[in-house]
């Protein structure tokens, strides 16, 4: 038996030492950090040795096709393979998926025709009693799924005018606090959810009947986790008692999440600020040194660098590459009014220069105004020159999430280990003002999809005919839309449920039911021309209006026009406001984002022509973003355009992807020479213009 | 009033300090060789618009001037002296960081214009002059016209001490002479207000307007300046700066 004190010993005291809560400890506990960057570390020889290795086994992978293994026999579970290492005695941080790196897990839970193809279309075959098993005698979501879907819905997901529903594979976008297994060691978690399990009641509704059974998968999922880590060597039954731990002990919660779930997006949290408090009491004992902490960071990065799946090339040319999403929150104000940045701020993405760029981990900083100078210099710097740090507007998210949100994916913010995700793709807002226009017959197929509604028969649109035809469009593909993922999440929470994920949350989970909108600028623009220019028809034999005409100039997306830019806040407000009208399975809140990053293309490519004069078959700008080349009022004016989208209906994310060359972002000091009278001796180019930091908030 | 605009950039950030709402005047009476708007040449057309409207385009996105303003270039704002007089004190009302970019080519010292250039100098915060050459028969054949004026004005804000950037555009064969470059940076070295030196490596991102235009473009073939050339031009101007500040400092 042991007592907490000798692991807490040197923490200051609070509620989360009487019960789970991370960030009372954090809040009690950390140091922020005004300096700049000039502790910090290069990677010693190990780091260079192992990650010489990684890209060694990258290249042979790369030269394989993209794949270098795969496991097509054992079925991936969180104690499913034995230990791995790149070379055992350099790495301080260890653990793969399998049972060596670079091969990929076999996850069928999700769909068992998906795990098939994976493995086939990567030169595999699965085990054929594997494939029986998960046929005929294990159901999988995927299964359950089609078992409940409508015509409709089917037509739905063919037509395009829905797409990327996680309905075969893992819906993903689930944060668990990792953090929770340093902090108190699984065993606290264990004796913490039994409480909850004897305090569910005994009158057994279906939800109590739900909540038992999860929290008996719950439990079994944190002994799965001590026994992988004891096949390491380690027993995480009780915390971590410094640094090495702490990151090692996080690092299993979520290696065992991989392990066991290959959803879309599988999010690590904020976890930096958590892990400098260790850091800070180690320095300040002498246990460790700022050069062993660094190692222990960028063997951590490392690890996660190294998080692969088994997919489809459906799946990455949807998402444009072989995206896991693992992204890290790093910074941000917390609501006492300190600014959240450590030293470990520094040091994870200290790891882009010791490790070089990489698109994964997603770091992603949590940007403020009130970040201190240094920090902000810091990530300009490192942006400069790794391109690798995504920024996220925390002033706009600490209102609704407080200070120990996390974004998983690419933007959706959520409370950690106290808020969960049901992932729900998009609705292709483009195609459904089409579906209005023709009443419900696709423009591509020539199918009647949505119900015969009365299809615009003038040759010329008339912008108040179309509005309201429109609305009605939206108000069915909401239902819908919204109908096909209860579904679905029904099925992943009944055949692939994420339990060590939610064994690492409240009891009490509130539950985001995310939807999404594409298109949103091709239909902005399109009311647009429809009301400001005139827009002729172009039928087919069938009077299926395939093409469009316009005739004349229209205000456009992008250009901070209010004409334009209300529409698309309407057309965001209307749409959300049909979603709302729908129930959302397990009382989820409804959240909408704007935000296909990649899958823009994809859209699209299955969209006809449209009335802003897009031809068919071309990319929808991404996210919220204006269509290309329609901004024609520089940078500030196409981001006030986007910034007008309503937040509260959007909250799950809006994205603009947003490029610029980088001499259009300032003057460089080597041709650029400022205070030519007091800093004279600069001449030798040495001197810093002194426009990087006037691009930067100072206050 | 009304001005005669070619079109606005709401993220400048190469045209003065800070992020900039830059606004091209439309109309010039220079014809660079170099130059890569000539869409903003012809005088008398453009977008007609108040000094009102132009603030109010600002306005809505003021938080990210905060560390920047408004800069006026073109086409050669002085062509619209009392536009820019009207634009430049409403902005100042507003506590608006204002920026002129000028050629100074209009300069003379006819009394009355003297008046108004002090006017509008005494609200403008920076100006950014362009010195396209330091030797007047050059400059002559590059833009059209000596560059008396452009030296006078040059020295005229001296006298007013307003603060100054000097831009001087690299072109190889054209204003890539190390005599040139270290005179020019003499005549620099000679002024007390100037704040900062910019030099623009001469690129070929205009001449699509030439075709569109269909006008033909006077440097045609002519290869964007290599970086490594405008550093080494800069060390030339600094060379001559440096020059003359030595021997005032001596005297």
């Amino acid at each position: 038996m042991y007592t907490n004190s000798e692991f807490w010993d040197g923490f200051k005291s609070g509620v989360w030492e009487k019960e789970v809560n991370v960030k009372s400890f954090i809040k009690h506990n950390y140091t922020p950090y005004d300096d700049d960057e000039n502790f910090l570390e290069s990677p010693t020889q190990n780091t260079i040795d192992l990650w010489d290795q990684v890209l060694e086994l990258s290249k042979k992978e790369r030269e394989s096709g993209g794949v270098l293994d795969m496991d097509t026999e054992v079925i991936s579970t969180i104690v499913s393979h034995g230990p791995a290492y790149l070379d055992k005695d350099k790495e301080t941080i260890v653990g793969f998926q399998t049972d060596k790196p670079f091969k990929r897990a076999l996850m069928p839970y999700g769909g068992i025709r998906m795990a098939e193809k994976a493995c086939a279309d990567n030169g595999y075959t699965i085990d054929p009693e594997v494939k029986e098993f998960f046929t005929r005698h294990r159901k999988t979501h995927n299964a359950g799924v089609f078992d409940v879907y409508t015509p409709e819905m089917r037509a739905c997901r063919s037509s395009h005018i829905i797409t990327g529903l996680p309905d075969a594979y893992g819906r993903g976008r689930i944060i668990g606090d990792y953090r929770r297994v340093a902090l108190y060691g699984v065993d606290f978690l264990i004796n913490d959810k039994l409480a909850q399990k004897e305090t569910t009641g005994s009158a057994m509704s279906e939800n109590t009947i739900r909540i038992r059974e999860e929290l008996s998968e719950q439990l079994r999922a944190l002994q799965d986790l001590k026994t992988m880590a004891e096949s390491y060597g380690f027993d995480i039954s009780v915390p971590a008692k410094n640094t090495k731990e702490a990151i090692q002990w996080l690092y299993f919660g979520y290696l065992a999440a991989v392990k066991e779930q290959n959803g879309a997006a599988m999010s690590l949290g904020r976890t930096s600020t958590f892990l400098d408090i260790y850091a800070e009491r180690d320095l300040e004992r002498g246990t460790f040194t700022e050069k062993e902490i660094q190692e222990m960071v960028d063997h951590f990065i490392m690890k996660l660098r190294l998080i692969k799946f088994a997919r489809t090339p459906e799946y990455n040319s949807l998402f444009s590459g072989d995206p896991q999403w693992v992204t890290e929150s790093i910074g941000g104000i917390a609501i006492d009014g300190r600014h959240m940045v450590t030293k470990m701020s520094y040091r994870y993405l200290h790891t882009l220069i010791n490790l070089g760029p990489a698109p994964e981990p997603n770091l992603t900083v949590l940007w403020s105004t009130r970040l201190p100078l240094n920090f902000k210099r810091y990530c300009a710097k490192l942006s400069i020159e790794t391109s690798s740090i995504q920024y996220e507007n925390d002033d706009l998210m600490r209102p609704i999430h407080g200070d120990d949100y996390a974004i998983a994916c690419c933007v959706s913010s959520m409370r950690v280990g106290k808020e969960m995700q049901f992932f729900g793709a998009r609705a292709n807002l483009a195609k459904c003002l089409l579906y209005a226009i023709n009443g419900g017959v696709d423009e591509i197929s020539g199918k009647q999809i949505a119900p015969r509604y009365r299809p615009v028969t003038s040759e010329y649109l008339d912008f108040d005919e179309v509005m309201e035809k429109y609305d009605h469009m939206m108000e069915w593909l909401a239902s819908v839309y919204v109908n096909t993922l209860n579904v679905i999440h029904y099925m992943h929470d009944k055949y692939c449920y994420e339990k060590l994920q939610m064994a690492l949350h409240d009891k009490k989970v509130t539950r985001w039911f995310a939807t999404g909108i594409a298109g949103l600028s091709v239909v902005a623009d399109s009311l647009s021309a429809i009301k400001y220019a005139k827009v002729k028809t172009i039928r087919n034999e069938a009077g299926i209006a395939v093409d469009y005409e316009v005739e004349g100039d229209f205000p456009k997306y992008g250009n901070d026009d209010d004409r334009v830019d209300s529409i698309a806040y309407d057309v965001v407000h209307k749409f959300m406001r049909h979603i709302r009208k729908n129930p959302t399975y397990r009382e989820s809140i409804p959240t909408t984002s704007i935000l296909t990053i990649t899958s823009n293309v994809v859209y699209g490519k299955n969209t006809g022509a449209t009335p802003d004069g897009r031809k068919k078959g071309e990319a929808f700008a991404p996210g919220a973003n204006p269509m290309h080349r329609r901004d024609t009022n520089g940078a500030v004016a196409s981001l006030a355009s986007v910034a007008k989208l309503p937040f509260v209906d959007a909250q799950d994310g809006i994205s603009n992807t947003f490029s610029i060359i980088p001499d259009a972002l300032g003057k460089d000091d080597r041709i650029f020479l400022g205070d030519l009278e007091v800093n004279f001796d600069c001449a030798s180019g040495a001197c810093i213009s002194p426009t990087l930091l006037q691009g930067l908030d100072t206050d | 009033m009304t001005g005669y605009i070619h079109s606005t950039e709401s993220f400048g950030t190469v045209d003065g300090p800070g992020i900039r709402f830059v606004v091209f005047m439309q109309g010039c009476i220079m014809r660079c060789a170099y130059c890569h708007n000539p869409d903003t040449w012809e005088i008398g057309t453009g977008k007609e618009i108040t000094a009102e409207e132009l603030l109010k385009q600002y306005n809505k996105n003021r938080a990210f001037y905060k560390d920047g303003g408004i800069t006026v270039t073109g086409g050669e704002p002085l062509l619209q002296i009392d536009f820019l007089t009207e634009l430049f004190i409403k902005a100042k009302e507003e506590d608006i960081h204002t920026c002129l970019d000028t050629s100074g080519i209009t300069y003379n010292d006819n009394p009355k214009y003297l008046e108004k250039l002090e006017l509008l100098i005494s609200h403008t915060d920076l100006v950014m002059l362009d010195i396209k050459h330091i030797n007047s028969e050059k400059h002559k054949s590059l833009t059209g016209h000596a560059n008396k004026a452009v030296l006078d004005f040059a020295k005229f804000l001296e006298k007013k001490n307003v603060p100054v950037w000097i831009r001087h555009i690299v072109v190889e064969g054209i204003t890539d002479s190390k005599d040139d470059l270290v005179r020019l940076g003499e005549f620099i070295g000679s002024l007390s207000n100037v704040k900062a030196l910019d030099v623009l490596p001469y690129h070929t991102m205009g001449v699509n307007k030439y075709e569109e235009l269909g006008i033909d473009y006077p440097l045609k073939g002519l290869s964007a300046l290599p970086f490594e050339k405008a550093v080494e031009a800069r060390e030339y101007i600094l060379e001559g700066i440096k020059k003359t500040r030595t021997n005032k400092k001596e005297q």
